[in-house]
């Protein structure tokens, strides 16, 4: 079992030796943090935003605190132009490669950070990641030990793909980590950042991750995300985006592994002109749970937003959308988009969805839509009847139907590479089938 | 012991006439103490002769009651409500047993009518209508009741059901709303004093449309209505509700329960008009409309239809809802909520789908101007039996200003594959165009908002029976004056 003192214990042993002890600023912001969740608890199914994720299967895991996992190797791609990786929450140099980046653009672990230069994270850490009832981000304030920080320079353009890789490296003994990220993109700079959460080994683990985006004045970022974490893993993340004037925000997430999964992503449009578009997929099967949860927070005029997700639930999975666009009084001349659709393959998966809106100005154009069902008998039925055995026609339609969002993917080699997982995953579930 | 002698002696004091409290018309009415207690539950129970089960019942909600938090969930915001500083009781007083006629009705009370509009005589002679007006809360008058009588339609006031149908009131009291089912529901339940019962036998297609004219008029009465619709196998009826209200400088709580049963292959439409005091234009006063109406499709093929326009009180919280048990049931539901100045309205519905092939279909168009808040709040859920299941949602809302806000709040769950649901929402303002096109033909921008919002209201309003669908278009205009210039 884990109970909230198991944290605040756990909180309470480390303090002294988290990364950045001592740094006046850092430790009230861990203090508010771990008071914050001790005063909150774990989310409950009678709060609001947690009313289809029932957390209690997280808390019957004893998590003891994550150690560096020295020992752990993993085969990595040298490949990527640009790579950090971490095992268990904690950098890993010798699996890492920042390779040459241009001048003005910082790519490191925030542990590297908080040793060496604190001060220059002063004005952000914190600062996006807004605590209005949010349990597990004032957690990780408290425990947060590492992570990347990505600063990218005026008018910085950074071609390549940043990668990140996550591995979850379970052992005898299940561990919780505290992932904290930070990227900071200032005027004019664009970049592509592309997050891999994998697992490596079968036991239970709990990612516990924040990540804060700054968008500076015509900044544009995308930002890209495949969740592949153990079967038997917990992973909840939140994205805190703030967008400044004329930027961009493209997000992809990609949920296929993972016990339990939630990524929050919360976006505050905050200049005239900018712009998100928050995409995803998933692809669940057994018991496993995935939830999508979205605010953007349209709250200046002339802000445009987009969002589309889609799903496939298999078995006895269950699948959450919660979705709000948010316009503010005075934000006039808005565009906000959404839609979300699930394909359920089978009789015991549930999908539940909650798009929103909620809209306090009148110049505005808002609408969602949402869909769930099964596949399409009539399009089963053309593909058979032109003789593809109704295995291989089943997936083609599933392939059709997730295609449709990873296309939403501007970067092409990305794009691929999602497109590909998706099909790598519903070939094995194919091979199980036979 | 204490207790109930002293409910007795208030009991007399109140048939002898000593509590007498300012009305606006001049009615001498029997009013219970202010405030709710168990004795006050006892006293209602007393006044209406009713048997010991419904008092029993009752007291059960009451005792739940207390126990109860407030509803905090919903888009709308008001002042803690005081429950004890409002009167649970208020009867016109008859002389007798009550009226039998319109010629027995108290003349004061006629005339209040036909300050609203609605002068009863003109009502009967309406074709095919039947009026059931309740006045505060005791029916004071029942027309053709005669012609349904002949086809075995029961349609008469809750009071006398429980006299004359005890059998029949209490299979289905609370079958489909329990005593527990929430706040506003649950006082209902302990505190309700009127309302309609209607039965139709096997097989009977109602020859009229039913409907009941809900007046609130004394000050400070909360008005729990409940109203029970059962439509036995193969038999069909429709129902209208409209209601208006004097003007008043008070917030009157109003918490009503509908519940309707339809039976294997039976059909029930409930259509609402509903323009109750929505308070002045600095938001002071108007109604707290805070109902609870729900349908059970229990019958196989059986359909419930709820339609409604929604542009009066203050503050509306109304979600008219459908359990559609039996197999290839279908409910439906078409809303218009206009709101205005400070009115606020949550409202929408729920569609619990359990049976195999049932389908729903939910339209909803949300019209906000001033500084008013609409919210579109629904809940679409398949069970894992309903094989086949169908739901289509539509929910538009439109903006007059820049101070109001048009919310959507839907919820999906859906736990059946072959489950198809649909959901689709949007929010817009008027179209400068479509504006610009209506006044350069010269209409007033007034008469042109008017017509658009009509336009964007027709597919629900087009569902409301003929009686309704004129009164309805004139409200919309009506509501919307005053948010344009």
């Amino acid at each position: 079992m884990t109970e909230v003192q198991t944290f605040v214990d756990q909180y309470g042993a480390a303090k002294a030796v988290l990364p950045g002890a001592g740094l006046p600023w850092l430790a009230s912001l861990r203090e508010q943090g771990i008071e914050r969740f001790a005063a909150l608890g774990f989310p409950t199914r009678n709060m609001e935003a947690w009313r289809y994720t029932n957390v209690r299967p997280l808390q019957k895991v004893a998590f003891a605190p994550a150690e560096p996992a020295e020992g752990v190797q993993i085969a990595v791609d040298h490949g990527a132009a640009h790579r950090l990786s971490f095992v268990n929450g904690r950098f890993r140099p010798d699996l890492s490669n920042v390779g040459d980046l241009p001048a003005g653009v910082v790519l490191t672990s925030l542990a590297t950070v908080l040793a060496e230069d604190p001060e220059s994270l002063k004005d952000h850490l914190g600062a996006a990641a807004e605590d209005d009832g949010e349990s597990f981000l004032a957690l990780n304030t408290a425990l947060m030990a590492d992570g990347y920080v990505l600063r990218i320079g005026r008018g910085v353009v950074v071609e390549d793909p940043i990668e990140m890789l996550f591995i979850g490296a379970a052992s005898d003994k299940s561990v919780a980590y505290h992932l904290r990220n930070l990227i900071v993109a200032e005027e004019g700079s664009a970049a592509v950042i592309v997050e891999d959460h994998i697992g490596h080994g079968e036991g239970a683990y709990f990612s516990n991750g924040a990540t804060e985006v700054f968008a500076g004045p015509g900044a544009r970022l995308k930002h890209y995300k495949l969740q592949d974490e153990a079967r038997a893993a917990f992973h909840l993340h939140g994205a805190f985006v703030r967008l400044d004037r004329d930027s961009a925000y493209e997000s992809f997430v990609l949920s296929l592994g993972a016990r339990l999964s939630r990524n929050e992503i919360r976006t505050v449009l905050n200049g005239t002109g900018s712009e998100c578009f928050l995409n995803g997929a998933y692809v669940v099967a057994d018991e496993q749970h995935v939830d999508n949860t979205t605010f953007i927070d349209h709250a200046t005029p002339h802000t445009d937003s987009r969002e589309v997700y889609k799903g496939v639930l298999d078995d006895k999975a269950r699948a959450v959308f919660q979705g709000t666009i948010m316009v503010r009084p005075d934000a006039q001349k808005i565009n906000g988009h959404q839609l979300n659709r699930a394909l359920l393959l089978s009789d015991k998966a549930e999908i539940d969805a909650k798009p929103a809106l909620e809209i306090y100005a009148d110049d505005v154009k808002c609408s969602h839509g949402a869909t769930a069902g099964e596949l399409d008998d009539d399009a089963l039925f053309y593909l058979r009847a032109r003789g593809i055995p109704e295995q291989q026609a089943r997936r083609m339609l599933i392939e059709a139907f997730l295609d449709d969002v990873i296309d939403e993917i501007t970067h092409p080699t990305v794009r691929d590479a999602f497109r590909d997982k998706v099909s790598a995953w519903l070939a094995a579930r194919h091979e199980e089938d036979r | 012991m204490a207790a109930v002698t002293e409910t007795v002696e208030q009991v007399q004091a109140v048939a002898d006439g000593k509590y007498k409290y300012g009305f606006v018309t001049d009615i001498e009415a029997d009013t219970a103490p202010k405030g709710l207690n168990e004795d006050i539950i006892r006293f209602i129970s007393a006044k209406k002769n009713e048997p010991e089960w419904l008092l029993d019942w009752r007291l059960k909600a009451y005792r739940h009651w207390l126990k109860m938090p407030e509803p905090e969930w919903a888009m709308v915001d008001f002042p803690p409500i005081d429950y004890q500083d409002a009167y649970y009781y208020s009867a016109p007083k008859s002389d007798t047993d009550g009226p039998k006629s319109l010629d027995e009705v108290d003349p004061e009370l006629l005339r209040t009518y036909e300050k609203l509009g609605i002068p009863l005589q003109e009502q009967e002679r309406l074709a095919g209508v039947a009026v059931d007006a309740v006045f505060d809360s005791v029916s004071v008058a029942t027309t053709y009741k005669k012609k349904l009588e002949e086809v075995g339609v029961i349609f008469c006031s809750m009071s006398e059901a429980v006299e004359n149908h005890p059998d029949l009131v209490r299979e289905y009291l609370g079958s489909v709303v329990p005593y527990s089912d929430n706040k506003h529901a649950t006082l209902n339940s302990a505190a309700f004093t009127d309302g309609s019962f209607v039965y139709v036998p096997k097989g009977v297609r109602c020859p009229m449309e039913l409907s009941t004219y809900f007046r609130i008029n004394a000050a400070n009465t909360g008005q729990f209505e409940r109203t029970l619709i059962i439509a036995d196998e193969g038999s069909y009826v429709s129902y209208l509700e409209g209601c208006t209200a004097p003007m008043r400088d008070e917030n009157q709580l109003h918490a009503a329960v509908v519940e309707l049963v339809a039976l294997d292959d039976a059909e029930i439409k409930y259509s609402t008009v509903q323009n109750w005091y929505p308070g002045d234009e600095n938001g002071v006063g108007g109604i707290y409309n805070f109902v609870t109406k729900r349908g059970a499709c229990r019958g196989r093929n059986s359909k419930i239809s709820w339609t409604q326009v929604e542009t009066g009180s203050a503050i509306t919280w109304k979600y008219p809802s459908c359990i559609l048990q039996g197999d290839n049931s279908v409910g439906e539901f078409y809303s218009v909520a206009i709101t205005n100045n400070y009115q606020q309205a949550d409202t929408g519905t729920k569609m619990i789908h359990i049976g195999k092939n049932t389908s729903s279909t939910i339209i909803a168009k949300g019209i906000a101007a001033g500084k008013s808040n609409s919210t579109y709040r629904g809940l679409v859920k398949i069970q894992p039996g309903a094989k086949g299941a169908r739901n289509y949602t539509q929910c538009d809302s439109l903006l007059i200003g820049d101070k109001c806000g048009a919310h959507t709040v839907p919820y999906i769950e859906s736990r059946n594959r072959s489950g198809r649901v649909e959901h689709e929402a949007t929010t817009a303002k008027i179209g400068e165009d479509q504006m610009f096109y209506c006044q350069q033909r010269g209409l007033s921008e007034e008469e042109a908002v008017a017509l658009i919002v009509n336009g964007f209201c027709k597919e629900v309003l087009q569902e409301l029976p003929m009686e309704f669908a004129v009164e309805a278009q004139k409200l919309v205009g009506i509501s919307l004056e005053g948010s344009v210039g």
